[in-house]
């Protein structure tokens, strides 16, 4: 087994970084969407119901059937990478949403009413005060949503977007153990690393919230 | 002295006329007119539920009246900018409201620094306000949590006077203290508006508070005025929600 990976590691050092490179832009453009869509449906009540339900049922989607149905969009076909790009996206964004207007909308109504009659504008109550409050639910959302990507970037491999899904895949194939394992103990460890790493800066952006 | 002459007390500061205020269909202040002049302390006196804290928030403009109108300077809060109505008035809030985020320097500075002052002015007024209130310096750095409830209420009335606003709202600010406490706050409250002659508006459900603290006491019952008085007036009036909260203060002193 040690011997299989140290003769393939060439391959796997790069199907792992393909890997690390798919869900990284995927979840930073998750963050660049996904924040500000909680910050606006902490705001507005009317948003808030129909994007949180339309995360949600993105969700629901069986993570091929997503990769599937995306296929046949004009734009995303034509590349695999981008397609699997979007789809990471679309299954980060509810983590990421959920915990941002969870975060805002936790925090101790006093508080937010003390920074408005003190005469904070609107902005200035956000970045001064819902921001920081909240920062380390968002980056809980960021972790669980990173993790998950991790894991469902593996599936990227069957519209040939490659990543370590490919080794699995392969394996699945040819009835190969050593492949399959290949393939799934760097994407395994790839998902701690995301998860403790992003844990410890959770744990540095938590500020007294009481 | 100087301050209780004519020209004063013939334009108030804060101005409630026929003042009403629902939500919904439920009425939380029914027709109050009163005002407060500069320099004064103005007391809402009144049970739990009487609507306070209702009247205190149509002052800063957390709430518009539903009915008649508030002024502030001789204009309505309706027609102020909202920030700039908000960042004239300090506001001392019911359980202190400190942001739980900020170190007790970092919750003094607030209104100064949204005013942008210089960080070397910020820095003196957080000084000259720890020491006005009686915070000793070495508390600059803690948070809300790793104070007592005194200390909270004297950096919650520091982080109200930053900007040295005219006005002073104070929503039962020596509420949740121990009687020693308190009467110390209480002392010292005198002490500072001796000084600093600000239109100050206190809530408070203790007549002795109210007695001790107010130049004059407006009575709040289920949402309308009862009237306003001086101590003197308060003490003699035959009125029966006066007399209610009269009597068992009597009653209680009697043993003594
Ligand atoms: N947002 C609201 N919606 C409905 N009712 C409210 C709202 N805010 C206050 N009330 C009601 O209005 C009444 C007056 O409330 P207010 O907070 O002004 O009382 P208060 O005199 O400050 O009382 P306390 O001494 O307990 O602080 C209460 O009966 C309260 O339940
Ligand atoms: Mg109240």
């Amino acid at each position: 087994m040690l011997d299989f990976f140290i003769k393939n590691r060439g391959q796997i050092a790069s199907l792992t970084l393909e890997h690390l490179w798919l869900v990284g832009i995927a979840i930073g453009i998750a963050v660049l969407v996904g924040v500000p869509l909680g910050i606006v449906v902490s705001r507005n009540q009317w948003l808030r119901k129909s994007v949180l339900g339309g995360t949600n049922v993105l969700q629901t989607i069986p993570s091929l059937a997503l990769f599937g149905f995306l296929l046949p969009a004009p734009w995303l076909g034509a590349r695999a990478d981008r397609l699997a790009i979007v789809a990471l996206v679309l299954y980060a964004l509810l983590p990421i949403v959920r915990n941002t207007y969870t975060g805002i909308a936790a925090i101790d109504p006093a508080v937010k009413e003390a920074a408005i009659g003190m005469g904070m504008t609107d902005s200035e109550l956000l970045m001064q005060v819902e921001l920081p409050l909240s920062a380390s639910f968002m980056l809980a959302g960021v972790r669980i949503a990173t993790v998950t990507a991790v894991g469902v970037a593996t599936i990227a491999a069957a519209v040939g977007a490659g990543g370590l899904g490919e080794l699995i895949f392969r394996g699945v194939a040819m009835v190969n153990n050593q492949l399959i394992l290949a393939g799934a103990i760097p994407a395994a460890l790839l998902a701690i690393v995301a998860d403790v790493v992003l844990g410890a800066i959770e744990n540095r952006l938590r500020v007294p919230r009481k | 002295m100087s301050n209780t002459d004519e020209s004063s007390k013939s334009s108030p500061v804060i101005e409630f006329r026929e003042v009403g205020y629902r939500i919904a269909n439920q009425i939380l202040l029914k027709d109050i007119s009163f005002s407060a002049f500069a320099g004064e302390t103005l007391v809402l006196l009144g049970r739990s539920g009487a609507g306070k804290t209702t009247a205190l928030k149509l002052i800063n403009r957390l709430l518009t009246p539903t009915h008649g109108e508030v002024d502030v300077n001789g204009r309505s809060t309706t027609s102020w900018n909202p920030i700039l109505l908000r960042r004239s008035i300090g506001w001392v809030i019911q359980e202190s409201g400190l942001f739980p985020h900020y170190s007790v320097e970092g919750n003094i500075a607030v209104v100064p620094k949204l005013e942008r002052w210089p960080q070397d002015r910020v820095n003196a007024r957080i000084s000259e306000l720890m020491h006005i209130v009686g915070l000793e310096s070495n508390l600059r750095g803690r948070y809300p949590h790793q104070l007592s409830g005194g200390q909270r209420q004297r950096v919650g009335v520091a982080r109200a006077l930053a900007a040295d606003p005219v006005i002073l709202l104070m929503d039962e600010p020596f509420g949740a203290l121990d009687p020693i406490t308190r009467a110390d706050l209480q002392r010292e409250f005198l002490a500072l508006q001796r000084r600093l002659r600000k239109t100050v508006v206190i809530v408070t459900h203790d007549l002795r508070e109210a007695l001790l603290l107010g130049t004059r006491i407006a009575l709040f019952d289920s949402g309308k005025l009862a009237g306003v008085f001086t101590a003197q007036e308060f003490a003699n009036s035959q009125d029966a929600r006066v007399r209610e909260y009269v009597t068992p203060f009597r009653e209680a002193a009697l043993p003594i």
